[in-house]
């Protein structure tokens, strides 16, 4: 690895899920807090491990749900009341049970919409390319490697492992450890459509 | 392909099919099993057929709607009082076929239903193909398609605003919310999967294809924690939903005060028949597909056998309708309720009412038997049965309603065209049409979930 190219992170790779559980609680533990973990499907506790805390999806989608319901009820009472008032059946202008289906839907939508975008947008996806593509055996497919691919992958972004490059880079239990590098230039790279053997 | 014989499955004490996976699967051979379906270069020979099949019948539709859009809504056999004749039925139909996509992805998960993993995106694909035919029937029955976005609600020149107390109006957005929410519940779930297959492609345009359709997603976990919150608020969102889906296009019927419509059971009754032919249409497809990609490992006999149960009770619920109609009918006193009851058992349209009862009641009821519901071929007959079973419902309802309601002299028999067949076939055309681009373009099976069902085996056999 030449030097020209600035440390990213530091990262480890374990066999089984429980392996990466455990050494997420143990770094954590021990201080370590820009950390992420890499798995090929959601792995029940290791948000809680890594020390994150709750997401705030839950209250993006009530937003939502509410700016939907109101909108929705609102469209209708304004066409119905105050835009063109329509006398149907001798029923009340502002006859309210019968705006609750669209009102409901709308709810719903807006809700959707913001579960949707919303989780996507603290994802801060789409994004082509990040630094953990350059970890090795990420083109585990086109080497056709006869050994398990599933990998979980551990990985610091924080700052003190980030300045002592030349610290050693151990993790108990770990199949192996590596360097994160940045990009070698600024620009994403041609191949920026990385592969992330998951 | 069809020669190879049914694997041996393991069996519970109580003698049902055990297991949701079959043993000996690995994160691996998972991966691959469902990834090198859309990565292979060539599908199977069945496929082509599949596909040509339903591409020609999608010639069709577009050959009828042509037709449609020259000479108007008179190429159909509706007339007054029939005016809603197959476009309505159709449109129901459909409709309550996707519905089983939503009930299988959102409350089956919520409920912590693990065997649905193996059918899932599946039916969620299903969901998306049969809703984009069934949103085409009320577009094409508007009489002039072309000025459709009137019925949408925006600020226009002439001041005038959709009349939101109408159902009609509800059903535009009951349909195209229950269509986004879908379509976003579909890619939430997707995305993992098409990273998975943009990391096992070899070739560079797969690869970027797929890099691009997966959004750079890349196993972080505090992405799947976002995603899988986000994926669960979904799940909870789509249940009201879907059943208020189908309740909405249930009051299309129950709010109008034509004897056989007007009905409170409609809702409830609407909502279990639309399961009911929608587990159909998935056991339809996937007793087909396992067999021809060899997917027996993935999708066992223990998810048959319990989609066969499902339809069992939505089936009965739905006799339970059926009864509480004929009974309504006599115990209303009302003589208009009474005749309609009369007409449709003993009218000019007897014969589908007496279809539907064997088609929907009779024959389902050999799923009681675990012989039929671990016997393929059975399965897929009454499958079948089922789904023509609905579609005739729907006809009984719409067709036998309408024809005699109140006053003699208005009555007239509806008799459908060589059109309404074509663009009802085409609409089916269309449907496998775009489930074969989907089997053949997408992991058919959520990769990531079989993976848990991997990890964790003793959650899978509960």
């Amino acid at each position: 690895m030449k030097t020209a190219r600035a440390l990213y992170g530091l990262a480890a790779e374990f066999t089984t899920h429980e392996q990466l559980l455990a050494a997420a609680r143990s770094a954590c533990a021990q201080g370590y807090k820009s950390m992420d973990a890499y798995a090929p499907f959601p792995v029940e506790g290791l948000p809680s491990a890594l020390g994150r805390k709750r997401s705030l999806v839950p209250l993006v989608v009530l937003i939502g749900g509410i700016i939907g319901g109101s909108s929705g009820y609102f469209m209708q009472w304004y066409a119905n009341v105050v835009s063109y008032p329509l006398n149907i059946g001798g029923r009340p202008l502002n006859s309210w049970p019968s705006f609750i289906p669209i009102t409901f839907e709308l709810t719903v939508l807006g809700a959707a919409l913001f579960a949707f975008f919303g989780s996507m947008a603290m994802n801060k996806l789409p994004q082509p390319y990040h630094p953990i593509f350059h970890a090795p055996n990420f083109e585990r497919a086109s080497r056709r490697t006869t050994r398990s691919s599933t990998r979980w992958r551990l990985a610091s972004f924080s700052k003190a492992s980030v300045r002592a490059p030349s610290r050693r880079c151990r993790c108990e239990n770990a199949a192996r450890t590596f360097r994160i590098a940045r990009a070698r230039r600024r620009r994403v790279p041609s191949r920026y459509v990385q592969s992330a053997a998951l | 392909m069809s020669e190879r014989p049914e694997p041996p499955y393991e069996v519970s004490p109580l003698g049902y099919p055990a297991r949701l996976l079959a043993p000996g699967e690995t994160y691996e051979s998972v991966s691959d099993k469902i990834a090198s379906i859309p990565l292979a270069r060539h599908p199977p020979r069945a496929w082509y057929f599949g596909f040509l099949i339903g591409f020609s019948f999608f010639m069709l539709l577009l050959l009828g709607v042509t037709w449609l859009f020259m000479k108007g809504v008179g190429i159909w056999g509706i007339n007054i009082p029939v005016a809603w004749g197959f476009a309505i039925v159709n449109f129901v139909w459909w409709i309550g076929i996707g519905h089983a996509g939503t009930f299988i992805s959102a409350i089956l998960l919520l409920l912590h239903q693990q065997w649905r993993t193996a059918i899932n995106r599946f039916s969620e694909a299903m969901t998306l193909f049969a809703v984009a035919c069934a949103g085409l029937f009320p577009l094409l029955h508007l009489g002039r398609p072309w000025v459709f976005w009137w019925i949408l609600p925006y600020p226009d020149t002439m001041g005038l605003w959709p009349q939101f107390r109408s159902p009609l109006v509800w059903d535009v957005f009951a349909v195209s919310t229950y269509f986004t929410v879908s379509l976003l519940f579909w890619f939430l779930g997707l995305m993992p999967d098409l990273a998975t297959v943009r990391d096992r492609a070899t070739n560079v345009w797969q690869k970027k294809i797929y890099g691009v359709l997966a959004l750079g997603w890349r196993g972080s976990a505090a992405h799947w924690h976002r995603q899988q919150t986000a994926y669960l608020m979904l799940a909870g969102l789509a249940t009201p939903l879907v059943l208020s889906v189908h309740s909405v296009v249930s009051f299309d019927f129950a709010v109008a005060i034509v004897p056989g419509w007007h009905s409170t059971i409609f809702p409830p009754y609407f909502v279990a028949g639309a399961i009911y032919s929608g587990f159909a249409m998935v056991l339809n497809i996937v007793i087909p597909v396992r067999k021809l990609y060899g997917l027996e490992r993935l999708i066992t006999m223990r998810t048959l056998n319990n989609m066969a149960n499902v339809m069992l009770v939505t089936g009965e619920i739905v006799a339970y309708g059926y009864l509480i109609e004929a009974f309504m009918a006599w115990y209303s006193g009302d003589v208009f309720e009474e005749y309609m009851m009369k007409n449709r058992a003993f009218g000019p349209y007897g014969f589908a009412f007496w279809a539907l009862m064997l088609l929907n009641v009779v024959i389902p009821q050999v799923l009681w038997l675990r012989r039929v519901r671990t016997n393929l071929a059975l399965l897929f007959l009454v499958a079948l049965s089922i789904n023509v079973g609905m579609w005739v419902e729907r006809f009984v309802i719409v067709i036998t309603s309408l024809n005699r309601d109140f006053t003699p002299s208005a009555w007239h028999l509806f008799i459908p065209t060589f059109w309404d067949w074509a663009i009802l076939a085409g609409t089916i055309g269309m449907f496998f049409m775009l489930q074969f681009l989907f089997m053949r373009l997408l992991p058919m099976i959520s990769i990531s979930e079989t993976r848990e069902l991997v990890a964790e085996p003793e959650k899978a056999e509960r």
